[in-house]
């Protein structure tokens, strides 16, 4: 199914499994499970733990007296959620799909200078979401992080430092890392950023683009 | 051995609630699970009673979705697990989960007996395994999965510097890992 070889981290797939990322890494870890058979699996394997931890006697709290009466009512009243089968088709992984409201044509880019574009996707603010559109050959500000940030490529690919990223591969960068992702020269580069905390620009100039960027 | 046969037990219930919307079955199911999903939506910061209405409609959820549970992938406690825990994110996060593509595509078949029977005897190797760990590492793992904790709040309440729980909860899952293999 694919040639991925950076993939989510354990700490992320745990995380994800118990229920605590914010909105915007959940939506990073679905997109990148709707293409990896690897992390997929190693998410049944967190998921595992979880259903352990529930199955434990002393995890018990008695349920009210007429509770089973009332589950059996709301059964009766028929399902609250409808179950979607759908996969569509297209560049973007179904969830994306989800927040952008369709595929690439839906992006709705705003660019930032030097040919980058971006659209910022509706998530909770406790961490933010976006997609980011880099020329073929064009490079990121040089940048640090205050918290975690995560790229996942979509179409095309980069290189940062010996590490390169195509499709399906996900970047996962914290407090001490500076770098400059520079997107392969042979076509321009599609990626899906998750941050939990504001990037730190080296530069001046980056620091003012920062700003307009609102990363 | 004999656990084993009570999670499959767990999954034939499943089966005649799927196939015959089986009272019965789902009574003894409700009876098991629904104060373990109230006590883990407890856990996780809920007061006791939104749990409890939480908890209610998880269990309604388990008989509506009966057909899409497969037991050569999962046990009946994660199957629950999973669903508990997008509960927790709705109403107790009031955020969206997003959810992966689904991979089965196509008509449905039975499970092959002799995966599920491989898959729920790997479930039971993991309970007994993370029972048998040392508390201090059991008690982090079960902290990181009802907690909204993150590794350095877990370190704020137990003290513990966070190389150390980080290293812990590893250490914890390479064990559960080193016992799945
Ligand atoms: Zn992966
Ligand atoms: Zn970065």
């Amino acid at each position: 199914m694919s040639n991925i070889k950076h993939h989510l981290t354990d700490d992320i797939l745990m995380a994800y499994s118990a229920g605590t990322l914010p909105e915007a890494f959940n939506l990073m870890v679905a997109t990148h499970l709707s293409l990896c058979d690897t992390c997929r699996a190693h998410l049944a394997s967190f998921d595992a733990v979880g259903g352990e931890v529930l199955d434990t006697p002393d995890v018990d709290i008695a349920m009210d007296t007429a509770s089973f009466a009332a589950t059996m009512a709301l059964i009766a009243g028929g399902p609250t959620e409808e179950i979607k089968v759908t996969r569509p088709k297209g560049m973007l992984p179904a969830p994306l799909q989800d927040y952008v409201g369709g595929d690439l044509d839906q992006i709705r880019w705003k660019p930032v200078g030097l040919g980058v574009k971006q659209a910022i996707l509706p998530t909770s603010k406790d961490a933010s979401a976006r997609l980011l559109f880099i020329p073929a050959g064009a490079a990121m500000p040089d940048h640090g992080h205050k918290g975690t940030e995560m790229t996942m490529v979509l179409q095309g690919a980069f290189q940062d430092d010996d590490d390169y990223f195509a499709r399906g591969d996900v970047e996962t960068a914290d407090s001490d890392h500076f770098h400059t992702p520079v997107a392969d020269i042979h076509e321009d580069c599609i990626c899906l950023a998750v941050t939990d905390a504001p990037l730190e620009f080296k530069g001046l100039l980056p620091k003012i683009a920062q700003r307009f960027l609102r990363i | 051995e004999d656990k084993t046969k009570k999670r499959l037990l767990w999954v034939s219930h499943l089966t005649r609630i799927r196939d015959n919307q089986d009272k019965a079955a789902f009574a003894e199911l409700y009876a098991h699970f629904a104060p373990r999903v109230k006590g883990f939506l407890i856990k996780s910061g809920s007061d006791a009673s939104l749990a409890e209405e939480c908890a209610q409609e998880v269990m309604a959820t388990c008989w509506h979705k009966a057909h899409m549970f497969d037991p050569s992938r999962a046990s009946v406690a994660t199957w629950i697990f999973t669903i508990a825990r997008n509960r927790k994110i709705d109403v107790l996060r009031k955020q969206r989960r997003p959810e992966p593509e689904e991979l089965t595509w196509g008509p449905e078949e039975e499970p092959d007996q002799a995966d599920v029977l491989a898959l729920q005897q790997e479930s039971e190797l993991l309970g007994r395994a993370l029972a048998d760990l040392p508390a201090a590492q059991r008690d982090l793992i079960q902290k990181a999965y009802f907690g909204d904790l993150s590794h350095s709040e877990i370190a704020a309440e137990t003290g513990l510097p966070l190389g150390t729980i980080k290293s812990r909860i590893r250490l914890a899952l390479e064990r559960l890992r080193h016992v799945l293999k």
